[in-house]
Parts: structure tokens; C-alpha cells; sequence
């Protein structure tokens, strides 16, 4: 790999060394273990290797000889902070095989605890990066304000972070008396501690500073890649499923889809403060509405799908997220596969981050919003 | 009316761990253990190391509402040099295996290990049918406490942080005479 | 374009082509010959449009293994599965088409991984989770008594 440092003495040419350090698995900034190893000249990354595997843990292959409802459990685990879309992921694709229609309660408490989970999601995303590019005190005030949602997640579903709510026919059991009113006091808690994030970060000169022009992804760029969530939609790429695809209550709701036009990381992060004020006001169109009903239809103990290949897409906080089952008409399925936002998103990495230095490639891993457990499955 | 200080074995589970004593050595010894076991104990810096879902547990713990510096935990730092105490939140796999080992060998003594949530106990939901999934992390490195749970609350962490500080409490460095014969030969 | 309309195109390009309605999207098996071509005018037709590719995967069948590929137009929003074998499975060859969405680069390092499917012309075939010298895991005749617990 390396050549020699190979002076010729009449000529200007100086050969030297490529350099490339590190950046290992246990790292602060990783958001788990991701091994990425950077060639450098100076402190200028001229091409970035990801070297992902040191979290696999071969759920595919254990979907093999899991019954589906046992399945269920096993995404929880992958994207952990978007745990209630990956679980309505799996329950969808089943219910749209055996084609049996939900009630509509469970449509809208399922679009309520989705949004309430991106919410969460996009809170802790802000804490952990505002930790990468240096900022403690993001840490503190993301997490304060992300105790609330987990405790009304806790006294509905009974868990803080992996629910197992959703099940195929419905959900678990019904919401608690004191949901609806939670739910409200939240919000209005929450409308007033959004200025004060802006305030604190997003109109700092350090941090504009830091991200504006940093890892510009242009659209077309965007769209080879597969690049969805709010990293594609900062660059102009319109890939919300819930507006193109939609499911469970969206079709009954109105709102917007932020598109950006730059591309660059202060673009990213600033799409998803946005997107949060549009999970607000989703959830107050529908919080007030749930109408009456069953919480769960009755299906069968055992659950076999009929032959054939089933595809469903769910729009997570990273992404776009599917489930791919191939059924030969077993209690197992033949194959599971999910399509995970957070692949395509970190392999566009070698393209953006060329010129930059290292301190950059911090702030755009920081914006892309990546969960490696989601990554290597 | 004081205090009367309780022996080693008559202290039960719910007791603080501050008053015992130290027998065994002259009275100078004992209380240098005493006073040793009680900076190690509280004083524990963990380091920064998550893989899984008890990552984001542990970054809970570190917030504002369940405090861990309350404890002695006050930062987490990111370097095996400077950290006393590595908490394995998540899950380990063959290829990670290797690294937390060497993370280990870094660290320099008095080190203590806490294996938190269900994957590093045993291996947990991905026990069965998995090929990439260490079964438990105590087949890497000697775990000293356990905590279950997928992902543990954080009062269960408090409580694990606890057992562990008792533990550090039986520790004598300076009374412990089958060490020191040990050492002689 | 509905289901019928894409039925057209495809017979128009091809005449090998196997067609059947799935339960959800039309899906379309394809030899593996003619892939390449038929991707790259699925692409750059400007009445199909099919530029995002959101999902590749591998699949394992006792003589074969067949590669699906989720192609999605951000134009017309319509939605094709293509499906293509490979000839046997002592030497799974297929061609890539990294070039024409380069998302496909490594989704096709992922399926060698866990497959071992070999993806002619693809820069970058190392092994992308698992170390070197392991076997292939995603296989149904995949053994390994010392790591797994059967259940």
C-alpha cells in the first residue's frame, strides 16, 4: 500500500505517503459502532471508507424460523428511535396480504403514536448532534424535553422505548383514559420549547458557520443514491411515502412536505426542526377525532400468508423503510428482507464529503441522521 | 445514642454501604481500606460505549432527570485511559468481540465492568439462530455486575450501580492477607 | 402508467419476458442476458421514467438464485418488480447494474455477502458485514453448529 517518500533532486516532484486514520468503533460521535476509515492529505479527507458489521446480528436469518408475530418483536431492535413504524410496518404488510381491514381507531391511534415518535426521535437526533459539533448543552435540554413523550409511551404501551404495541389486526390493548389529555399538555409544552431550540442553535454564527456550503447533495445525486428522509428532501428530492404512498390515518389529514433547495447540512438539520412542527400539527388534527370502535379485529391463532411476494413502505424519521416477504404459504416465512433507510443514506457519504476537512465530516455525519444498528441489521 | 457500626456480614441489602468496617489489620490499614474503597466507589467514570438500544438508555441516565453524577459518575469520558468503569450497553458480535477486549486491556487498574440489558448478559433476543451474536459478553471479558432487562430502566441501572459500589466496598488492597502471601511467593 | 399500460411497454422491448400480476405490483422476469438492457431503457424512457431504485434483494431457491429489484419512478409514481436468476448455484454470476442507479453498488455488495452471488463489473466486491472465510449465512444449507443455537 504505501511507496517510499522519493525525493529526485532537479525536479519539483515529491512523492508521498497516503494517510489514513481511524475513526474505530468506539467513538462518541459514531451513533454506534461504525468503523470509517479516512484518507487524508493534511486535514483534508480526499475519500471515506465505511467499514460497517460490528453491530450484525443476522435478524434476516432468524426471520426464517419465526413465526410473524414473533417477528414483530425483532424490529424493535433495529431502528430503535423509530420503533412504533417499524413494528406498523410489519403489521401492514400482513394485513394487506390477507387483506383484512383494521378499524379505523386503530388507524388514528397508530398515526398518533407514529408522530409522537418522530417527535422523539428528532429530539434525540438534535441532542446527539449537537453534542458532535460541541454543544453540551443540546444534550441536556433535547433529552429533558424527550421524558415526557416516553412517559405517556409508557403508561399506554408499557415500555420507554421498545413498544411491541402494534400487533397484525390491530394493536395490543386500548389507549389509557388519561392519553388524550397527555398528549394535549405535551403539545403545549413542547410549542414553546421549539423557539428556544431555534434560538440557541440554529441562529448561531458558529454553527452556520460550521454547516453552511458543507456537504451539498445536489437532487439528482440524491435520487441515483436512494437517498430519503429529510437528507433527500434538503436536496430536493420529494420522497415522502406519506404524501406518495400513503397509509393507516394519512389519507384523511392535511399537511405540508418541506422541500429544500441547497443540499447542505444546515439545510438538513433545518428541515427536521420543521418537521416537527408538522408532527405537531398532525397530531392535533387527529387527537380530538379518534372516533369509537374495537381496538383489534380477531384473526386466526396461527398466521400463514397465501403464496407470493409482499412489499410494504413506511415512512420512518430516517426514511423511507420496507419490508419485503416472500411467503411459500408456511407459518415461517421464506424470506424477510428490509430495506433500511440508513444504508443508502451513509453510503452517499464518499461522495459529498471530498475537500472537506475533518471537523466537517463530524457536522455531515451529524446531519444525515444515522442509526447503525438500523444499517447492518 | 451514635452509630454503631455494623460488620461486614451483617449488612443487608438495603443498607448504605458507608458504615462498615475492616477487619483483619492493624487500625492505620483497615481505615486506609476503608478510605480507599470509598474514593474508588464513588468516583467511578464510566466510558462511552454503546452499541445497541441500552445506548440510548445510558445517554438517558446521563440527562437531567435521572442524574448519574449524583452517584459519581459525573462524566463519561471517551478515552479507556482516563475511565474506571465500562459499561457494555448492547450487543457484542464476533466481529466486535476483539475490539472490546483490547478496550479492556487499555484501561488501567482498578477496573470494573458492568454488562447492561439483556445482550450482554446472555446474548438476549438474539440468542437462538443467530451465527453473529456472542452469547453473552462474559465469554470476552470478566463482567463483575449484571443488569436485565430490554433495555433496563434506568432505577434498574441505579440499582446495578449500587450492588457495584457494595462490591468495591469488600474490596482490601491493604488487609488482605491471602494476596500479600500470594505476592511473597 | 397502470398495470395493462406497463404490460405494453414491456412486450414492446421484449419478447422473453414473463409477466404475471402480483398481489400488490406487476412483476416481470426477466433472462438475465438481456437485464442490462432493458434497465437502461426502462431509465431513460421518458414514458416509464423509472429512475429510483428503493430495494434490491437476493433470494435463495433449491437450483437458483433470483435477484428482485424494486424500481420506483419520482416522475409518474408507478411502481415495477423486475426478477432475474441466476443460471445455477455452484457459480452464481449476474451482471450489475451499478451504473445505471449507483445505489445498486452496495446492495449487490450486501447480497454477495450474505448470498454469495458474484455481480460481474462491479468495482467494489469485498465482503461488506462479515470478515473474509466465513460461509455465506443467508443460504438454506447454511451449517454452523458451533455459533448457532438451534432451537
Amino acid at each position: 500500500m504505501a511507496e517510499y517518500r522519493d525525493i529526485t533532486f532537479g525536479t519539483d516532484e515529491i512523492k508521498t505517503d497516503d494517510y489514513f486514520i481511524n475513526i474505530g468503533p468506539q467513538h462518541p460521535s459514531t451513533h454506534g459502532a461504525l468503523r470509517v476509515v479516512a484518507k487524508l492529505e493534511g486535514e483534508i479527507v480526499q475519500s471515506v471508507d465505511p467499514v460497517l458489521g460490528y453491530i450484525h446480528s443476522g435478524i434476516e436469518k432468524m426471520c426464517e424460523s419465526l413465526s410473524y408475530p414473533q417477528l414483530i418483536h425483532l424490529t424493535d431492535r433495529m431502528d430503535y428511535l423509530s420503533a412504533h413504524m417499524n413494528n406498523e410496518a410489519v403489521c401492514l404488510c400482513i394485513e394487506n396480504a390477507l387483506q383484512v381491514e383494521v378499524p379505523e381507531r386503530v388507524k388514528y391511534i397508530r398515526t398518533i403514536m407514529d408522530e409522537l415518535t418522530r417527535i422523539a426521535s428528532h429530539q434525540l437526533w438534535w441532542c446527539a448532534s449537537g453534542m458532535d459539533l460541541g454543544a453540551m448543552t443540546t444534550f441536556f435540554y433535547g433529552l429533558r424535553d424527550r421524558e415526557p413523550i416516553l412517559d405517556i409511551f409508557e403508561e399506554t404501551c408499557g415500555a420507554r422505548m421498545t413498544f411491541n404495541y402494534n400487533v397484525p389486526g390491530g394493536l395490543m390493548f386500548d389507549i389509557h383514559p388519561n392519553f388524550q389529555k397527555r398528549v394535549k399538555e405535551f403539545l403545549k409544552y413542547f410549542r414553546k420549547k421549539l423557539p428556544e431550540y431555534d434560538r440557541l442553535v440554529t441562529g448561531n454564527i458558529i454553527f452556520t458557520e460550521r454547516t453552511k456550503g458543507v456537504g451539498v447533495l445536489s437532487r439528482e445525486k440524491a435520487i441515483e443514491w436512494g437517498v430519503t428522509g429529510p437528507s433527500g428532501r434538503a436536496s430536493g428530492f420529494s420522497c415522502d411515502v406519506r404524501k406518495h404512498h400513503p397509509y393507516s390515518a394519512y389519507p384523511y389529514i392535511q399537511f405540508n412536505e418541506k422541500i429544500g433547495t441547497e443540499g447542505d447540512s444546515y439545510m438538513r438539520w433545518k428541515l427536521r426542526m420543521d418537521e416537527m412542527w408538522e408532527s405537531m400539527n398532525i397530531i392535533d388534527q387527529l387527537i380530538d377525532n379518534i372516533p369509537e370502535g374495537d381496538f383489534a379485529i380477531k384473526m386466526k391463532g396461527v398466521i400463514k400468508l397465501p403464496e407470493g411476494e409482499y412489499y410494504q413502505r413506511v415512512e420512518t424519521a430516517r426514511g423511507e423503510f420496507g419490508v419485503f416477504i416472500v411467503s411459500d404459504g408456511k407459518k415461517n416465512p421464506y424470506r424477510v428482507k428490509f430495506r433500511s433507510p440508513g444504508f443508502s443514506n451513509l453510503l452517499v457519504l464518499n461522495e459529498i464529503v471530498k475537500g472537506f476537512k475533518i471537523a466537517d465530516l463530524v457536522a455531515i455525519m451529524a446531519t444525515l441522521d444515522l442509526v447503525i444498528p438500523d444499517i447492518d441489521r | 445514642m451514635g452509630i454503631r457500626k455494623k460488620k461486614l456480614s451483617e449488612i443487608e441489602s438495603n443498607d448504605s454501604p458507608i458504615i462498615s468496617t475492616h477487619e483483619g489489620g492493624s487500625i492505620v490499614l483497615a481505615n486506609l481500606d476503608a478510605m480507599i474503597d470509598w474514593a474508588r466507589r464513588n468516583s467511578l467514570w464510566p466510558l462511552t460505549f454503546g452499541t445497541r438500544c441500552c445506548a440510548i438508555e445510558f445517554m438517558a441516565v446521563g440527562a437531567s432527570r435521572h442524574d448519574f453524577s449524583r452517584f459519581g459518575n459525573e462524566v463519561a469520558r471517551a478515552s479507556v485511559r482516563q475511565a474506571d468503569l465500562i459499561i457494555i450497553s448492547g450487543t457484542i458480535n464476533y466481529k466486535m468481540a476483539p475490539v472490546l477486549k483490547r478496550l479492556y486491556d487499555q484501561m488501567p487498574d482498578p477496573k470494573y465492568v458492568m454488562a447492561m440489558g439483556a445482550c450482554a448478559t446472555t446474548g438476549g433476543p438474539f440468542y437462538y439462530n443467530s451465527y453473529a451474536v456472542v452469547k453473552g459478553a462474559d465469554h470476552v471479558i470478566p463482567v463483575d455486575v449484571y443488569i436485565p432487562g430490554c433495555p433496563p430502566r434506568p432505577e434498574a441501572y441505579f440499582y446495578g450501580l449500587l450492588q457495584l459500589q457494595k462490591k468495591i466496598t469488600k474490596e482490601r488492597y491493604y488487609t488482605d492477607k491471602k494476596r500479600k502471601k500470594a505476592e511473597k511467593e | 402508467m397502470t398495470n395493462e399500460e406497463l404490460k405494453q411497454v414491456i412486450n414492446l422491448l421484449t419478447s422473453e419476458a414473463i409477466i404475471k400480476d402480483g398481489a400488490q405490483y406487476l412483476e416481470v422476469t426477466l433472462p438475465a442476458a438481456g437485464l442490462r438492457d432493458i434497465c437502461f431503457k426502462l431509465k431513460n424512457n421518458a414514458e416509464t421514467a423509472f429512475d429510483y431504485l428503493f430495494c434490491l434483494t437476493g433470494v435463495d431457491y433449491p437450483t437458483y438464485f433470483e435477484i428482485v429489484y424494486h424500481l420506483d419512478s419520482t416522475v409518474y409514481k408507478h411502481v415495477i418488480v423486475l426478477k432475474a436468476r441466476t443460471e445455477n448455484r455452484e457459480n452464481p454470476f449476474i451482471d450489475t447494474v451499478g451504473d445505471i442507479w449507483p445505489t445498486a453498488y452496495s446492495h449487490e455488495r450486501e447480497v454477495h455477502d450474505l448470498l454469495g452471488v458474484t455481480f460481474n463489473n462491479n468495482p467494489d466486491m469485498r465482503r461488506l458485514f462479515l470478515e473474509d472465510g466465513w460461509g455465506f449465512p443467508l443460504r438454506k444449507d447454511y451449517f454452523d453448529p458451533i455459533r448457532i443455537v438451534e432451537r
